[in-house]
């Protein structure tokens, strides 16, 4: 029987990163929120690698942090081991990465759900959504309570029809055993939302007390942690090993003797997998020349033994898994607490969205992580804030926030998902974004802080103290590029000592900071009106002056690729009569309407040849208009 | 687009046919109006001729020749129809008045191409390529810019574009998998395939010195005293008399220029004033042209009068020519010889008499073989021969040069990549693959956009 129950200004269905970030934006923007998970105990799970972060992963969990978002705090608060990334090729892809106790991020992230006021955290599995002239009016769970609401965001991660499967064996289920959510996919269908099959997997979990570390690498975390969020000072504490060990011949031959019985092989699974996350025997097939494969050890948290066998997804049976695994080097003998699996579950083409994550025809109606094609923790806490705010933005009347490429990663992701879609799970990557040198995980905060602040998840406080930290680095760099170094002895003795060439005149000191075995902190033996600076301030002062050139690139790039960006199409334009481009492109743009030529261009099937006729069409349509 | 548009699009010199062309969506109905056909049955078919008359006020105009192109199957993609007419401006310029009259009106330049990028008919570098065509002066400049129209320097800019590919996407995934033992980037590997695009860019930027040759021709100035014989060594290449001709010195008070075609090749001879000192003013303005004219020169051919020993003047021109490529012409020699070879520097020269049509074709080799001609015209490759991609071939070498100074200088390799990435936007300016409205308006400013 369905009764009515309470009445919210937003609701969000799925407590998984994604969920976990619109349902706190909507509620820290003042909104009347309810979040639903099917169990209260999946609350910011993390069914797969236990860590947060990684090459351009970092970069949104940064980004995040500087809209207000919950979840680089949260990563903070249950860190196991940290370590910064790729700081061996330049300062625009270094990636803050860190090894998270499990558990700990589940509940400190519930906590925070229930501390947050204006946010309702409810054990519920939402079995259909009421639209009425269009619009979202309520959604309504499995016992028949009715929550009016003014809209809805689904973040549904795999839960949606989720099927898992162990070899031969197959049954429906949610990740980490929690059932599916069943009826909702119907009821999604009925309303217009058209659904397809994806697939993601996860390896085995091992007894830590099984395991032979001796025969594998120790991997330590960094000295100094550098937090997440920019609210956190760096702090010490005891960190965890991660181990490294590598498959072999023996591993690939089990692989290969019974590659028939995996699901992805023999084609029952449909739903189509990451190229990026491969699952081992993926690696084994596609890369057969390859003597061995790395598989990392990483703790789950620091009151379990299990321990995550990165590297080894699979759907293979279980026996096979337990050969394969006992095949490696220092797992010989080692206890599996959980096998891995493949599991499949529906989501959308994500091309029916606005940029703001709202369907196009179904006014009210947000989508957010995994249901959108996409993969990963950080992407879909990414897409949830983003989904979250302008769900808010618009039942408060005001204008959307769309981060572009130029401004965030979350910008190219939300671009890439909106305008090219994705065909299988889509994961962030650095070589995605086109200006990453000036995305960069340092500065995340002077991009983006601003804009958190204006609506409304940055405090005053946190943004004065950003005030504060911009004015120091501006003064730094002048003082910097004022500053004239004289030729002295002592100059010259520090040249030496540092293979650097000496000076046959003055020079500013901001020049010596360029050459590339002089850093910021070293320069500090000769500069003699040295200010004590933080070091996050330090660290943005050297990277604007030492590449200052190749940001000069980036930014004249930017310029160019706005250009394009503020030419916006007009609403009532009908490309099936533009005769000049591919009959391909007519299509695609009548079904995207793209909003400005910049993203006609990201369109597949448009190409550039197509969007000369749209440039040249725009100007001969701006003509009509001014003549008539 | 809904007018029908129609212009000459045959050259204005004199030829004996010349074509007019209408375009849009009334093509039939005008020339179903003015074009009487000897076979009267009114039928239009798919790329067909059609033999008739230009009938204006009852009265026939001329026997012409109409191809009809049905919409989508023409340049256009409209309904195009081409009156192959007699040439000559008179009879070009009525037939285009009659076809106005009736309905259409005059095209801008190179609208016909515009249309058929808009209607979908050809990309951008192939319209680019069109407004070269349109202004070719000759056969090999013709062929390099219908190179271009097939796709020849898209595929040549794809190859680097290859190349360039392979370097990001290996930098990327060292940068996206850094735990992982993806083979890291060496230098030596970096360098092999920068390498690679560097020598691939100088080979297309140097052959746009070709391709301004195939496009503009050589400069060749003929220099001497006056009386020598300059304006009649200019006549006998031209094989007219264009040049005045007379016993009196100083006679050319001004430069000529001509345009010859040596196999294929434009070549532009100016006679100069001559050189030497005057007090005429006239004279003197002439030599000074003349001197500029020389400076700029590919090629000198010095004259002399082999019936006369060198003299102080004849010294003096010797004097200028050592850093030209010159081929020294010792003419008259149908006259008694006195000069001295040995006077003339070791300079390559050939024996002439324009008088008695004595070594003119092999000043005609010798011209080919100095101008290094023979690598212009044998050449199969891709040549640029367009300004705006000659400016991006080098600025891309430029950028390179930057790269290995950065790779020297240990510079991390993800900030390397921006610039390897910088170098491939550019080269998508020259295909279209980046699209930027600076470029698209550069190129259409050519086709008269925006009227």
């Amino acid at each position: 029987m369905k009764y009515e129950a309470e009445e919210y200004d937003v609701a969000v269905i799925g407590a998984g990163h994604a969920g976990c970030e619109a349902a706190l934006a909507c509620a820290r923007m003042g909104l009347k929120t309810v979040i639903f998970s099917i169990s209260l105990e999946c609350i910011a799970n993390m069914p797969c690698n236990p860590n947060i972060g990684g090459t351009s992963k970092g970069h949104l969990v940064r980004e995040i942090d500087a809209l207000g978002g919950e979840i680089g705090k949260n990563a903070d608060r249950s860190m196991l081991q940290s370590r910064m990334l790729n700081t061996s090729k330049g300062p625009a892809v270094y990636s803050l990465r860190v090894q998270s106790d499990r558990k700990k991020y589940h509940q400190d992230m519930k906590h925070v759900l229930e501390l947050e006021n204006n946010l309702d955290v409810k054990q519920a599995q939402i079995v259909d959504i009421e639209v009425i002239d269009d619009k979202v009016t309520a959604v309504v769970t499995q016992i028949g309570a009715t929550y009016k609401t003014k809209a809805v965001i689904l973040a549904t991660g795999t839960y949606l029809m989720g099927r898992i499967y162990i070899g031969d064996v197959n049954y429906e289920s949610g990740p980490d055993g929690v059932f599916p959510a069943k009826q909702l996919s119907d009821n999604l269908k009925r309303i217009g939302v058209e659904l397809r099959r994806f697939k993601t997997g996860t390896p085995a979990r091992v007894n830590k007390r099984s395991i032979d570390f001796s025969k594998m690498e120790e991997q330590f975390g960094d000295d100094e942690i550098i937090p997440f969020s920019f609210e956190n000072k760096s702090y010490e504490k005891e960190q965890e090993k991660c181990y490294l060990t590598y498959t072999n011949e023996k591993t690939h031959q089990i692989i290969k003797d019974n590659i028939h019985r995996s699901p992805l092989y023999s084609g029952v699974i449909k739903g189509i997998g990451p190229r990026y996350c491969p699952s081992i025997e993926d690696k084994v097939m596609r890369f057969a020349d390859k003597e061995r494969h790395q598989i990392f050890i990483e703790p789950m948290g620091e009151n379990t033994e299990e321990m995550y066998i990165q590297g080894m997804s699979s759907s293979l049976p279980e026996e096979v898994q337990i050969k394969i695994y006992h095949s490696i080097s220092g797992l010989e003998h080692c206890e599996i607490m959980r096998p891995a699996y493949a599991i499949e579950y529906d989501c959308i083409d994500s091309t029916v969205l606005y940029p703001t994550l709202e369907h196009k025809k179904i006014p009210g109606l947000y989508f957010a992580g995994q249901i959108n094609g996409s993969s990963g923790y950080e992407e879909a806490a990414a897409q949830g804030i983003i989904a979250g705010i302008n769900a808010a933005l618009k039942i408060k009347g005001r204008e959307p926030l769309i981060l572009d490429r130029s401004e965030a990663y979350i910008g190219v992701l939300v671009d890439d998902l909106v305008t090219k879609g994705t065909n299988e799970p889509y994961r962030m990557m650095t070589s995605r974004a086109e200006y990453r040198l000036l995305l960069r995980q340092d500065n995340a905060d002077i991009r983006l802080t601003e804009k958190g602040h204006e609506i409304g998840l940055i405090s005053d406080e946190r943004y004065n103290q950003f005030i504060n930290k911009k004015n120091n680095i501006e003064k730094e760099i002048l003082r910097l590029k004022a500053y004239n170094v004289k030729p002295s002895e002592k100059v010259q003795e520090f040249l030496k000592k540092y293979n650097s060439s000496i000076l046959d005149s003055g020079i500013k000191m901001s020049e010596l900071l360029k050459r590339t075995e002089i850093n910021y902190k070293i320069l500090g033996e000769i500069d003699e009106n040295r200010l004590e600076l933080p070091r996050d301030v330090c660290e943005e002062v050297e990277i604007e002056i030492k590449y200052e050139g190749y940001i000069k690139i980036q930014k004249d790039q930017v310029d160019k690729f706005k250009h394009l960006e503020k030419k916006l199409m007009p609403k009532d334009i009908d490309y099936t009569k533009i005769k000049g481009i591919s009959l391909e492109a007519r299509q695609k743009l009548n079904n995207l309407k793209p909003v400005s030529l910049g993203q006609a261009s990201r369109i597949s099937g448009v190409s550039p040849s197509d969007i000369a006729v749209l440039l040249i069409y725009l100007e001969q349509y701006k003509g009509k208009k001014n003549n008539g | 687009m809904e007018d029908t548009i129609a212009a000459i699009v045959t050259s204005s010199s004199i030829a004996s046919v010349g074509i007019i062309r209408v375009s849009g969506k009334k093509t039939f109905e005008i020339i179903e109006k003015i074009f009487v056909p000897i076979n009267k049955i009114n039928k239009i078919e798919q790329q067909k001729m059609r033999y008739g008359h230009i009938v204006y006020n009852k009265e026939v105009i001329d026997e012409v020749l109409v191809s009809y192109f049905i919409s989508p199957i023409s340049f256009t993609r409209e309904n195009v129809c081409e009156i192959n007419c007699h040439g000559g401006t008179v009879i070009l310029n009525k037939i285009l008045d009659i076809v106005l009259q009736n309905g259409a009106r005059m095209a801008e330049p190179g609208e016909f191409s515009k249309r058929a990028f808009l209607n979908g008919r050809i990309d951008l570098t192939q319209a680019e390529a069109v407004i070269d065509v349109i202004n070719a002066k000759t056969e090999k400049s013709l062929n390099q810019a219908q190179k271009q129209l097939n796709g020849g320097l898209k595929n040549k800019i794809g190859e680097i574009e290859a190349v360039v590919l392979d370097i990001l996407s290996d930098i990327e995934a060292n940068i996206d998998y850094p735990e992982y033992d993806v083979e890291e980037v060496s230098n030596n590997k970096l360098i092999s395939n920068l390498d690679i695009i560097n020598n691939k860019l100088i080979k297309l930027e140097k052959s746009f010195d070709k391709g301004k040759i195939l496009k503009e021709g050589i400069n060749i100035v003929i220099i001497g005293k006056p009386n020598v014989g300059k304006s009649s060594i200019l006549n006998a290449l031209l094989g007219e008399e264009r040049a005045i001709v007379t016993n009196v010195k100083g006679t050319t008070r001004d430069t000529i220029e001509e345009y010859i075609n040596i196999k294929g090749i434009p070549v532009k001879i100016v006679d100069t004033a001559g050189i030497r000192e005057s007090n005429d003013i006239v004279e003197k303005i002439g030599i000074e042209k003349s001197m500029q004219a020389f400076n700029i020169a590919d090629v000198i051919l010095a004259v002399f009068d082999a019936s006369k020993e060198l003299d102080e003047e004849d010294r003096n021109i010797l004097c200028k020519l050592d850093n030209k490529k010159t081929i020294i012409l010792l003419n008259k020699v149908d006259l008694d010889k006195k000069i001295n070879i040995n006077e003339l520097n070791n300079k390559d020269y050939l024996y002439i008499s324009v008088k008695e049509n004595i070594g003119i074709d092999e000043l005609e080799d010798r011209i080919f073989n100095v101008a290094n001609l023979d690598n212009v015209a044998g050449d199969n490759d891709v040549i640029l021969v367009n300004i705006r991609h000659k400016n991006i071939v080098s600025k891309s070498i430029k950028q390179l040069t930057d790269i290995y100074e950065d790779i020297n200088k240990k510079t991390p390799i993800d900030i390397i990549s921006i610039k390897i990435m910088e170098i491939l936007n550019l080269l998508g300016e020259i295909t279209g693959k980046t699209v930027t409205d600076e470029v698209i308006s550069k190129i259409f400013s050519k086709f008269c956009l925006g009227k």
